[in-house]
């Protein structure tokens, strides 16, 4: 018999209640482990983004176009690498509720600038040399059960066409994939010139422009000459970083972190609360215990360090627990989602960090109690039996 | 007899609001080495108090608790406690055993204070529950065990790390005649044959009986009767 035998005999003694404990510690981070792993991947954008990479889009709003003619100007800018160019499509696949997240690119200078997308070398050279090709990523193929050689038709709630409809016939010619999981691979892309000529409207225009520059020192400069070069135009343009492009896109929906803070913070102030006010509780009633574990010769500080360890490891218990169980849980998801939340799984840093707060939870709600149980008067304990 | 404790001048008071209550004022005693004193005395005449003073979970308001050569009343709180691990076992009235742990597992629990190792820890713990009679039931917990074999079990805990002196608070108090004999025949084999000095506070005079010599504490001051132990 140890110190850890006592902890874990006064841990369990009442079962029912360590259950119940360890149940609302687990739930409080299987919340923090699934919303983690949710946050990770969403984030994520920015981490993946190059550091040379830049974003034009119209100052207005992203979703707001700009003259096709801006790609040759700003590919002559000095610290400019390549220059390439997207246009969404908003697409989807029989049902509007399939929806396809499509975009109109040019394909040569689009393959430079992700130049993390990989495939197959005579897939690539189809697509830049089919004109109704789309490339699918690997994760959106899967999805639909879509293979190299299927021709499908894809409609958009966007755009029409000269004949008055809405849909565009592809080629599947190549699929793309990428080494690193959370690169997105849930998304197609086609050529922008099959989808521009037949435009009934907005013909010739572009939804943003992906820059490279040749040094991501030359950042700064290059996206302050992009924006001046059309300032007072009627397309007025905001260039930033890709990182800070992909966060605002992710922001977009709500300030994410935000929100999660609050879900979090919710649910682990409730847990503090209930577990604070038990373990002080579960301890009231052992004075008489401690008492006498003091007249035996049990210093105070030991008193002290063994009710917080007591805590600690009753949180440590239900948070490894909670974290475990949302490993499970995103495991299981993480197929099914693949397609909107690629590589979706329960980041180590996110463990961790739950690791340290169910030792914090543990030192937060042991405190109070540890304090009480070192204070203990002997006399005064052994008296009230 | 060489003396074991020296108590000086001893007082002990409390104030209750403004009202200061004394529970004794200026005892002088020895208490020898080997002795088995039983303290008697009224309700609220200090007999517990007493005893607290000599186990060092309580402080006189003046006066000195010396035991041998040891100002007790003068160790800070982190010394008493290693003072009380090594010279003195405690039996209360109520047994005050943990629910959780077994016999083997309770008595044990003094000796986590040593640096005995385990293998060293479980012979004294065999040992002391065989003093006591209850080797067949080191894995039983207390509420499996009758109130005479759970106060055996404290005095094993008592008397495992080998202190010098045995402070009972009326032990047999919530036992029965026959339960309470076998505790006392226990007590009076331990200062017999171990030599251990023990200090009883009991309201029964059957029980007093066992001891070597009674104390009666009145009004805040001893009178002794020294007899013929009971066998």
């Amino acid at each position: 018999m140890n110190d850890l035998t006592l902890i874990r005999k006064n841990l369990f003694r009442k079962k029912l209640r360590a259950i119940l404990l360890t149940l609302s510690i687990l739930i409080a981070f299987l919340i923090f482990g699934v919303l983690g792993a949710f946050y990770s991947v969403w984030s994520s954008g920015g981490a993946l983004a190059a550091d040379n990479r830049l974003i034009t889009v119209n100052r207005i709003n992203f979703t707001v176009s700009m003259p096709y003619a801006y790609w040759n100007r700003v590919a002559a800018l000095d610290g400019v690498e390549t220059v390439s160019h997207a246009s969404w499509f908003g697409g989807y696949y029989q049902d509007p509720t399939q929806f396809v997240q499509t975009f109109a690119v040019d394909p040569e200078t689009y393959l430079e600038a992700y130049a993390e997308l990989t495939m197959p070398a005579d897939q690539r050279e189809a697509f830049l040399t089919t004109r109704d090709c789309l490339l699918v990523g690997a994760d959106l193929a899967g999805q639909y059960g879509w293979s190299v050689g299927d021709t499908i038709p894809l409609l958009s709630n966007i755009w029409q066409k000269n004949d008055g409809s809405s849909s565009w016939e592809f080629n599947i010619c190549a699929i793309f994939d990428a080494e690193d999981d959370k690169v997105p691979a849930n998304y197609a892309m086609f050529h922008y010139d099959y989808y521009n000529e037949p435009l009934a409207f907005n013909q010739d225009q572009l939804g943003w422009l992906i820059i490279n520059t040749t040094d991501p020192a030359l950042n700064d400069q290059v996206a302050r000459a992009v924006d001046e070069m059309f300032a007072n135009s009627p397309a007025e343009t905001e260039t930033t970083t890709e990182a800070a492009f992909n966060e605002a896109f992710a922001n977009q929906f709500g300030n994410i972190a935000l929100i999660l803070l609050f879900v979090v913070g919710s649910a682990f102030t409730t847990i503090l609360i209930i577990v604070g006010f038990t373990m002080v509780t579960a301890i009231n009633e052992r004075t008489g215990e401690i008492a006498v574990m003091k007249t035996l010769g049990f210093p105070a500080p030991r008193i002290f360090r063994m009710v917080l360890s007591e805590s600690v490891m009753l949180s440590l218990f239900g948070g490894l627990l909670g974290l475990g169980l949302a490993w499970l849980m995103i495991a299981a998801v993480a197929p099914v989602a693949a397609a909107f939340l690629p590589g979706l799984s329960l980041p180590s840093s996110v463990f961790w960090v739950g690791v340290g707060l169910s030792v914090l939870l543990g030192l937060l709600t042991g405190l109070v109690p540890a304090i009480n149980a070192q204070r203990v008067k002997i006399v005064t304990a052994l008296g009230k039996q | 007899m060489t003396s074991l404790y020296t108590l000086t001048d001893l007082s002990k008071g409390y104030t209750r609001g403004k009202e200061s209550i004394t529970i004794f004022e200026e005892l002088t005693m020895t208490i020898p080495e080997g002795d088995f004193m039983a303290i008697m005395g009224p309700s609220g005449s200090g007999k517990t108090t007493l005893l607290n003073l000599l186990g060092g979970i309580d402080r006189p308001t003046s006066g000195s608790v010396e035991c041998q050569g040891v100002r007790v009343d003068k160790l800070s709180e982190g010394k008493l406690a290693k003072w009380r691990s090594q010279n003195v076992g405690f039996i209360f009235q109520f047994y005050n055993l943990m629910p959780t742990l077994t016999a083997a597992q309770n008595v044990e629990l003094p000796l986590l204070l040593t640096g005995l190792s385990g293998k060293q820890r479980k012979e004294r713990v065999a040992t002391a529950l065989d003093i006591v009679g209850l080797a067949d039931r080191k894995g039983h917990r207390p509420r499996q065990l009758s109130g005479g074999q759970q106060q055996r079990v404290a005095i094993a805990r008592a008397i495992v790390a080998d202190p010098k002196v045995l402070l009972c608070d009326e032990p047999t108090g919530d036992l029965d005649r026959k339960s309470a004999d076998e505790i006392l025949e226990t007590l009076q084999l331990l200062n017999k044959d171990l030599g251990k000095t023990i200090v009883m506070v009991t309201h029964d005079p059957s029980a007093a009986r066992y001891a070597r010599r009674e104390l009666h504490l009145d009004k805040g001051r001893f009178v002794e009767q020294v007899q013929e132990p009971a066998q």
